[in-house]
């Protein structure tokens, strides 16, 4: 759906981005992840053809930002990190606007927004002005218009931005429920609501995609050999003495102790279980619970991050 | 011409459902009645075709006015607001966003000059005037804010703050109107072109009650410079 190859804009001097090269499959929901200022932005823009880039490539279902911005845009519905509302229109209004301008026939715009209303929960600020609309609503007004003409592809600019959790909840479900028929990019600079709703993550730092793949892949590739975490009902101290002895395990601490039953990190790859647990049950210690040890989404982003800080 | 209506349908109803609209409209027409009274009709034993060439001398900057008012938020606000996002995201063409928006302004223009048709007719009611004189009048009125209004557009693609957008557009217009004087305290060949380049020049006979195919090219000819221009400045803004 998206093939981004050498893709660089600079603002006079600055490049927001540099370089960046990445592939999106048809139907996928892609995390965009990044800080404030990465060029998450600057990029969703290029591919929404509002800006053009100064170098690279960039084709969206086949068509090329800088040739064909016409085609794309009958494709794709786009929604910026501040969403583009008329304040003196009705959401209804507005949304048949917004349907119209992007090809729907007069006839069909109606249902169209009745349609993208009841998925974005908007029915009953139908007709209430923009400009009174609280930022939820807005925020969510800003996704409905970016889908009510049924495109190919989503991009969605921080569309939790500035929401409460509940509200965060929702777009989260409405996001979800995208997936099925459409393909999405979606950027935020939290990473727990990313996660949550992706299948795929790119990272990108200072314009740069520094890692990409899905949150597991991420913990393989970033998260050192990888550990194994058990908890077990003996002394941690006696626990973590037999864990050391099995073969491919490189350490072991106690992560914490209570009431006769100790939680373990074992510095080993996840294949080394059925020797741990074998470990273990030949030093007559009741196993609980053996664990491949997830490096949390959070520790990559920040190492990735601060390694290029430092850098 | 779907998505031109489109647009310009939506600035319309925003002209009519902000006060702006209204506001610059009523002002206007306050100026215009001043001035109706204040120079048209003053003067003893003036002929009525006189009173209304001077009404239409006068009518011609205050529609600039109107015009350069009307104009300077068409694609200014819409950078301000950030909604201008939404057109370079839709499948429109950059000529479609600028025809759409002066079109609209344009509509709401005539409006403003339907609506001070009242003075003609008191002059047609108390004197003796040919609709044609006035029909003449009322389409170089209307070709001179149609190019104004065109400048105006230029003026509001070019900055974000519709102020900003206002002086560089008045500055256009006032200059374009400025060569007419010029031309005549220059010698030829300047005094013909500053004539030929001057909105009064080709206003005159239209106030005169006069209609001439090459005064109408010439307005037709800016508005189309103007709209042309902020065609182009929409479609650089992409590679900023």
């Amino acid at each position: 759906m998206i093939q981004v190859e050498g893709l660089t804009k600079y603002y006079g001097e600055r490049a927001a981005i540099r370089d960046l090269a990445f592939t999106i499959e048809r139907g996928e929901v892609i995390g965009f992840l990044g800080l404030n200022g990465a060029g998450k932005t600057t990029a969703l823009k290029i591919l929404g053809c509002v800006l053009l880039p100064t170098a690279g490539k960039a084709l969206v279902d086949g068509f090329d930002v800088v040739r064909d911005p016409h085609e794309i845009r009958k494709r794709i519905g786009f929604l910026p990190d501040l969403p583009p509302l008329y304040d003196e229109m009705t959401v209804g209004g507005y949304l048949s606007f917004v349907a119209q301008l992007r090809g729907v026939p007069t006839s069909e715009a109606r249902a169209r927004v009745v349609e993208v209303q009841r998925q974005t929960a908007l029915e009953e600020v139908d007709r209430e002005l923009i400009g009174r609309l609280s930022h939820g609503f807005r925020q969510r007004v800003g996704v409905a218009q970016a889908m009510v003409h049924k495109p190919k592809l989503l991009i969605l600019d921080e569309p939790t931005a500035g929401l409460d959790p509940k509200q965060i909840v929702e777009m989260r479900a409405v996001i979800r429920g995208l997936r099925q028929s459409h393909t999405v990019l979606v950027s935020s600079h939290i990473l727990s609501e990313l996660s949550q709703i992706c299948d795929r993550l790119l990272i990108i730092q200072d314009g740069e995609i520094v890692a990409q793949g899905t949150e597991e892949e991420l913990a393989r590739r970033f998260g050192g050999r990888g550990a194994v975490e058990v908890e077990v009902r003996a002394a941690g101290v006696a626990a973590a003495a037999a864990l050391k002895k099995v073969a491919g395990v490189a350490g072991a601490e106690v992560v914490r102790e209570s009431a006769g039953v100790a939680v373990l990190r074992a510095e080993a790859p996840p294949d080394a279980r059925p020797a741990i647990v074998r470990a273990l049950v030949a030093a007559e210690m009741d196993v609980l619970r053996v664990d491949r040890a997830v490096e949390k989404l959070e520790s990559i982003f920040l190492k990735l991050t601060e390694g290029k800080e430092a850098a | 011409m779907r998505t031109v209506l489109l647009i310009a349908r939506r600035e319309l109803a925003a002209y009519l459902r902000t006060m702006s609209g209204y506001v610059i409209i009523a002002g206007v027409l306050f100026m215009e009645g001043l001035a109706f009274n204040a120079f048209a009709l003053y003067g003893a034993g003036k002929k009525s075709s006189d009173i209304l060439a001077d009404f239409f001398y006068w009518s011609s900057g205050l529609t600039m006015f109107c015009a350069i008012l009307l104009s300077m938020r068409l694609l200014a606000e819409e950078r301000q607001t950030r909604t201008i996002e939404l057109l370079y995201s839709s499948p429109i063409r950059d000529e479609e966003i600028v025809l759409g928006k002066f079109l609209s302004a344009l509509g709401f223009l005539a409006f403003f000059l339907v609506s001070t048709s009242y003075m003609p007719a008191l002059v047609m009611a108390y004197g003796k005037v040919s609709l044609g004189h006035v029909a003449s009048g009322y389409l170089g009125l209307f070709l001179v804010g149609s190019a104004t209004l065109a400048i105006g557009t230029f003026g509001s693609s070019l900055t974000k703050s519709q102020v900003l957008a206002a002086i560089v557009s008045g500055v256009i217009a006032v200059s374009l109107t400025i060569c007419w004087l010029l031309s005549r305290v220059t010698e030829r060949p300047f005094s013909e072109i500053f004539m030929e380049a001057s909105f009064y020049g080709h206003f005159k006979p239209f106030e005169q009650g006069l209609v001439h195919l090459k005064h109408v090219v010439y307005f037709v000819a800016v508005t189309y410079v103007g709209l042309f221009s902020a065609t182009r400045v929409l479609e650089a803004r992409r590679w900023r």
